[in-house]
């Protein structure tokens, strides 16, 4: 539509009349009244979102909610000082044909500094998920169902945690229609802090939420290992050496024995005979003591015994007192050999049970954490300026401030602006979706006014913080 | 334009004025074909809806108008029987876009019920042996409507001036059952409409003077209804139930607590319509522009 069908005839402006231009039907609307959609109204004159912006202030500073007009913000922020507005509820075109929705000019220790304001619709995305859990989630390179549909897959685990890689375009667009929806769902959700349930090819079934236990075949996970078994050994040797003669750390990457690893020679530790499956790496620690699975240490292992090989009676003795523990001190066992060398249970000594609890209470709580990551190309920038490639610039040179929802996003390094940042950090409901299917999330943009200038910034749209919170319904997070 | 599952697994759908809250019951597979049908639908609908508003804002006489665009179509189809009385197509454009859109969801697909409500103007679809509840929200959940394979309704409107559509009549809510959404809108309009009284408890203003776009021009629309005698209230509702009888269409009418129930020609054939049901229901009725 051209500018004379949207421009307003002298009378209507005298009549304070604004035209509202958020969608096609480009209303005229009357001054104290709402556009077609209530979602738009005319406030003296102004036309003013009736859903909120939100405003992100200072973490020290209470949550407020739905707050209008400045006066009421003069007790609460100073006008606003301190305040980023973020792109949550800013809208934005696709592709951006007009500059961004927001671009808002405010001081910081003295520096005129801008931000640009908006919500970017994101094709290139998706999330990283870390799953604090030894449990087997399944193999490696593991498609990741959503639904049915494949939405990631596993990917390389990390120290006490298993790592996910969900959606990125391939799913989101390169696949059948419907494997997109379902992929877009479980992001949006994931992103926004709801529960997802993923089924991995070949292993478990895992319920996923942002800052929030893994839930993993129906048993919630209380606990991160508090390392792998022969860090446990290291840790923990000194405080049983006068109660045990051999300890063994059930665990599925590295099973630890005490009498045959360092921290147990260095204790002077007798060698007690007892031999454990599985692939020794260097003394006392082994590898593949079992398969992996939801056992002990993320084995496949519910009778520890399993895993001895067998017992040598050149070196071990009747009553030798052998504790069983896995890395996170929630499966222990105590054994006594018999004057047949064979294994017995008994009751654990109160100053062993001592050191398991303590295991226990070395383990980190077990969360999953969700990573948004996404590539903030193509014409997103060029809401931001017309010349996009200096914004990419910009950003590399850390002259421009990169948030997401006010959270800071860590900028990868190499071209384009590929981004992540932590969901749980931002407010509410950030997200949300187009039909594409791409998810929308907020994006802001921080610079200094004058390198604003500089990248070719539509400085003339700027307007001050003040007038955002004056002519705009804010919702204030922390 | 949003899109976005309601964690219930209702489809949101939003596009500038357009509001719409859809549900398909059925086999999965086909439920998320029907939705994926229903977004990828919805993206033309306001854009082409918006290249002819300066027609269907204008009211519709002899001629009948020459139009494009799908829904467009559909509003002028459910406006024309009612062109003796002023009337623009606009009064149909909320249940019309539930219909195309419904008509969209549907195409291919098997499923046992589906509806498109767009802001209380609501399009469904019903297989043999399944049915649909549908309230209506006036201060409480007032009324209730029991929608069957059997009989022919497949639209439900509703329209009254406090909404966000403008109203010539007085009624707080007029609730009609047709053939499908678009007509249910206009009769619903035109019935509204007519619940109408000249008492000086009633101000209205033009509707220009309120929205410089409104297809209702100089005509002067409700902007409040105060306290009003019984028999004033009576006499009103008359003159709506008048309306509906003489369309043939079943309607249920509130005037400030008092209610009229007509029985339209479909009722035989079991579209249950009740009233004074004491429930709560989270929407309100209706919304048109």
């Amino acid at each position: 539509m051209s500018d004379d069908e949207i421009a307003l005839s002298q009378s209507e402006r005298d009549q304070n009349i604004v035209r509202c231009d958020a969608c096609p039907v480009l209303c005229r609307i009357r001054p104290g009244r709402a556009g077609a959609c209530d979602r738009y109204a005319n406030e003296s004159g102004k036309l003013v979102r009736v859903d909120p912006l939100v405003l992100l202030a200072k973490p020290d500073l209470a949550r407020v909610a739905f707050v209008e007009g400045s006066s009421s913000w003069a007790g609460e922020l100073g006008k606003g000082q301190g305040a980023i507005v973020t792109g949550i509820g800013a809208t934005t075109t696709y592709p951006d044909y007009k500059p961004a929705p927001f671009i808002v000019s405010s001081k910081h220790d003295g520096v005129d500094m801008v931000t640009v304001v908006t919500e970017g619709i994101f094709s290139y995305c998706g999330v990283k998920v870390k799953i604090d859990t030894d449990r087997y989630l399944g193999p490696e390179q593991a498609a990741v169902r959503a639904n049915g549909e494949a939405v990631g897959h596993v990917t390389t685990a990390e120290y006490g945690s298993q790592m996910l890689s969900l959606g990125g375009v391939h799913h989101l667009v390169g696949g059948s229609k419907k494997e997109g929806v379902v992929t877009c769902d479980a992001l949006l959700a994931l992103c926004n802090r709801e529960a997802v349930e993923l089924v991995i090819d070949g292993g478990s079934t895992v319920v996923v939420q942002a800052d929030r236990p893994p839930i993993v075949n129906g048993t919630r996970e209380e606990r991160m290992r508090v390392g792998c078994g022969s860090a446990a050994i290291g840790m923990f040797a000194p405080q049983w050496k006068d109660h045990v003669d051999e300890v063994i750390v059930v665990d599925d990457h590295i099973t630890g024995v005490l009498s045959e690893h360092q921290g147990g020679r260095f204790l002077d530790m007798k060698p007690a005979g007892i031999r454990v499956r599985g692939r020794k790496s260097t003394p006392g620690r082994y590898f593949q003591v079992a398969e992996p699975g939801l056992g002990w240490g993320g084995t496949d292992v519910s009778d520890p015994l399993e895993i001895i090989e067998k017992i040598d009676p050149k070196q071990a003795w009747p009553g030798l007192r052998l504790l069983m523990v896995s890395t996170t001190g929630e499966h222990s066992a105590w054994f006594e050999l018999d004057q047949e060398l064979k294994p017995k249970a008994a009751d654990m000594p109160v100053p062993v049970r001592h050191v398991v609890e303590r295991i226990a209470e070395n383990c980190e709580p077990a969360l999953c954490t969700v990573l948004f990551m996404a590539g903030a190309g193509g014409s997103l920038r060029a809401g931001v300026t017309e010349n996009p490639v200096r914004l990419t610039r910009s950003v590399r040179e850390a002259l421009t401030r990169v948030t997401l929802g006010g959270v800071p996003a860590y900028v990868w390094p190499g071209g384009g602006i590929t981004l992540m940042v932590d969901v749980a950090r931002m407010p509410e409901k950030s997200f949300g979706y187009v039909p594409t299917p791409a998810l929308v999330a907020p994006i802001e943009f921080t610079l200094r006014a004058d390198d604003y200038a500089a990248l070719g910034g539509y400085a003339s749209r700027a307007v001050t913080l003040e007038d955002v919170l004056r002519s705009n319904k804010v919702r204030l997070d922390k | 334009m949003i899109a976005a599952f309601l964690p219930d697994n209702r489809l949101h759908l939003q596009h500038g004025p357009i509001d719409l809250l859809v549900e398909a019951f059925g086999e999965r597979d086909e439920v998320g074909q029907a939705y994926q049908q229903a977004i990828d639908r919805f993206g033309d609908i306001l854009p082409t809806l918006v290249r002819e508003l300066p027609l269907l804002r204008r009211s519709v006489g002899d001629a009948h108008p020459l139009l494009q665009g799908p829904v467009a179509r559909r509003m002028v189809e459910a406006v024309w029987p009612h062109r003796a009385i002023y009337i623009t197509p606009m009064a149909a454009v909320a249940g019309s876009v539930a219909d195309e859109m419904l008509q969209a969801m549907l195409l291919g697909r098997t499923l046992d019920k589906a509806y498109v409500n767009n802001g209380g103007d609501i399009a469904f679809h019903l297989s043999a042996g399944h049915e649909l509840r549908a309230g209506i929200f006036v201060d409480a959940l007032d009324g209730a409507v029991r929608l069957t394979h059997d009989s022919p309704v497949r639209g439900i409107a509703t329209s009254g001036w406090g909404g966000r559509s403008f109203s010539l009549g007085i009624a707080d809510s007029v609730t009609v059952l047709a053939s499908n959404a678009a007509s249910a809108d206009a009769a619903a309009t035109i019935i509204a409409n007519a619940v109408n009284a000249d008492h000086p408890a009633i101000e209205r203003q033009p509707a220009r003077d309120l929205d410089p776009d409104s297809d209702l021009g100089e005509l002067s629309v409700t902007t409040k209804v105060g306290p009003l005698p019984a028999d004033v209230i009576d006499q009103a509702l008359e003159r709506g139930a008048a309306e509906a009888r003489r369309l043939g269409l079943s309607a249920a009418l509130c005037l400030k607590g008092r209610w009229r129930l007509e029985r339209g020609e479909d009722h035989e054939r079991s579209a249950e319509l009740g009233a004074g049901l004491p429930r709560r229901l989270s929407r309100r009725p209706q919304s048109r522009r």
